[in-house]
């Protein structure tokens, strides 16, 4: 039996009162995409915040490769090739975009071997022409870009990304598509999102949260016509 | 001219403005004002090591003057007791490195946020300065220097050349010491800047999360830059204790701990060249009103030698006007002068 690439087993979060995440059994196995929907306060970014160390579970545990990093810092789940982009931009906003990358690409590479990798990667997400430009003078969808660039320039093996089509125009949506779909060649990735256009369009097993829990898995058709699944989140009218 | 150019450019405006006052200060002027600007020097040192720390680290660091003033007491105490200065000095940049270090692993580790290590690292030179105020007894020695309280140590035997026990460096050779220091200091820090490290620890200031779910731990980075400007800062103390022949308790004093902070503010966060001008700006401002004070009105001299009250003014002057620090606001206005001469967009 092959080892997943990332694993939950019965992932729990309570913030005093509130049982934000519960028992969520979760898997995904290597190159592969999913999707994870869900209303607001589903607990999907806190189910990001456990996978990538930024919050410790309080009960259950999370596996990379089959080895235990539930209270592994950040910075060592990183290191073992998970990499994620906020929903929120989160860059280095007093640096170039050139230099925000470098920093990512030094992580794996170094010297010469960096610089290479960021070129090639300022030419693949198309901020080339803005390289030498401080982050925070930039507009969100350039930022938003910018991170996908810096996460990408760390080679990691899955890529967590929370809406990242958030404040993008149609036309950035569908450049997204493409790269998304350009990233699963040869990464893992799991992907929260609110645009069911967009889901559809990277067709990719769906997990949808509701109340913390996993509500149901299937791939995206089934979701999307789930009576379950319409009354909790999409509404009457999705499937149609 | 694009961005490399104008840091080579700047780097060798330092450099010859730094050669151009090494080598003709002692020459053109008398031996007190050489004196003075000896101190300049190496409190520019100290100002270096905040720099570092607070304006790159991003680790607001109140107690500066407690490695400082460790580098200055380690220097004493082991000149006095051994009488060559190489392992003195040695042990005057490792003592505040290892106490450092000590200290920011528990701050570091323990996760403090940003505003209590500012209070510990106030606490822990206040903690400094009465303890060592409080020694005045002759008990308090260690080997054959004794502490002396509040009266300091005194007669702190001179730097020599290593392992040249006889050759010992006057008053003149403390200046020229000084000032290789501090350009040595100056391009050292430019240097790590450049570097990867450097690099990395600018990042960590800009956004810690975002550092870390990239897979750098700004608990190690913060830990050792932070030991780095200790060590800097000891080795400024050392020179400072050379310099005078002396040392009090008065250097872990509130006055002198804010003093770094202000050199910092006024010269810009974020720039070497900034702290250094602050330093010594202010130095020869507040030396120079107390010195031009109108002789005869009492108000005046008061008003005029009361540094802590100056210094008051114009740090509150700064946070109000000029946020940024001399430095960078001059450099912006000259971006801006840039962008309006070739007519680009802003």
């Amino acid at each position: 039996m092959t080892v997943p690439l990332i694993e939950t087993r019965g992932l729990g979060m309570r913030f005093g009162g509130v049982q934000a995440v519960r028992d969520v059994n979760f898997s995904l196995a290597e190159r592969e995409l999913r999707c994870l929907i869900g209303p607001n306060g589903a607990g999907k970014s806190t189910f990001f915040k456990m996978l990538t160390g930024q919050l410790k579970p309080t009960s259950g545990a999370v596996l990379v490769r089959g080895e235990d990093v539930t209270c592994a810092e950040p910075h060592e789940i990183a290191r073992r090739g998970v990499g994620i982009k906020t929903q929120v931009p989160s860059v280095f906003d007093g640096l170039t975009v050139r230099e925000n990358l470098w920093l990512a690409a030094t992580r794996r590479h170094r010297g010469a071997q960096a610089r290479v990798v960021v070129e090639a990667m300022l030419e693949r997400v198309g901020l080339s022409a803005i390289a030498s430009r401080i982050v925070g003078q930039l507009a969100h969808g350039q930022r938003q870009w910018v991170e996908l660039g810096v996460v990408l320039s760390t080679d990691p093996d899955l890529v967590l990304l929370d809406e990242p089509a958030a404040g993008m125009t149609d036309q950035e949506v569908l450049r997204t598509v493409e790269l998304v779909r350009d990233i699963n060649k040869t990464k893992a990735l799991i992907v929260v999102e609110h645009d069911m256009q967009f889901i559809r369009m990277i067709a990719s097993k769906v997990t949808v949260f509701n109340q913390g829990a996993v509500l149901m898995e299937d791939d995206v058709e089934a979701i999307m016509h789930s009576p379950v699944v319409r009354d909790v989140y999409l509404g009457k009218k999705a499937a149609a | 001219m694009n961005a490399r150019a104008l840091n080579g450019l700047g780097l060798a405006l330092v450099a010859v403005v730094g050669i151009v006052v090494l080598v003709l200060t002692p020459r053109l002027f008398d031996l007190d004002l050489v004196l003075n600007i000896t101190v300049y020097m190496i409190m520019a040192v100290l100002a270096l090591s905040l720099a570092l720390v607070w304006g790159f680290g991003g680790i607001l660091c109140f107690g500066q003057s407690a490695f400082f003033g460790l580098g200055a007491y380690t220097y004493a105490i082991a000149m006095i007791n051994v009488g060559e200065s190489t392992a003195p000095l040695i042990l005057a940049v490792l003592v505040p490195a290892a106490f450092a270090a000590l200290l920011g692993y528990f701050m570091f580790y323990g996760r403090i946020s940003d505003v209590y290590l500012g209070v510990i690292t106030l606490t822990v030179t206040l903690i400094l300065f009465n303890s060592i105020n409080s020694t005045a007894g002759p008990e308090f020695h260690i080997g054959s220097a004794k502490l002396g309280g509040f009266n300091g140590i005194p007669g702190i035997p001179s730097l020599n050349v290593p392992f040249v026990k006889d050759w010992q460096i006057d008053l003149e050779g403390m200046f020229y010491l000084s000032t290789a220091s501090l350009l040595l200091t100056y391009f050292g820090l430019r240097a790590l800047l450049a570097s990867g490290f450097g690099r990395t620890i600018v990042g960590i200031r800009e956004n810690e999360q975002r550092a870390q779910l990239l897979g750098y731990d700004p608990r190690a980075y913060k830990l050792a830059t932070f030991t780095i400007g200790a060590a800097l800062a000891g080795y400024g103390g050392c020179l400072f204790a050379n310099w005078g022949s002396f040392v009090s308790p008065t250097i872990f004093g509130l006055a002198q701990s804010a003093q770094i902070i202000i050199w910092v503010i006024v010269g810009g966060r974020g720039t070497l060249i900034g702290p250094i001008l602050g330093c010594v700006g202010i130095q020869w401002l507040t030396a120079a009103l107390g010195a031009n004070a109108p002789s005869g009105d009492a108000g005046w001299q008061a008003l005029l030698g009361n540094v802590p009250l100056i210094l008051g003014a114009i740090l509150i002057a700064f946070v109000l006007l000029v946020p940024k620090g001399l430095v960078p606001t001059i450099g912006g206005l000259d971006s801006l002068f840039m962008r309006a001469r070739a007519g680009a967009p802003r």
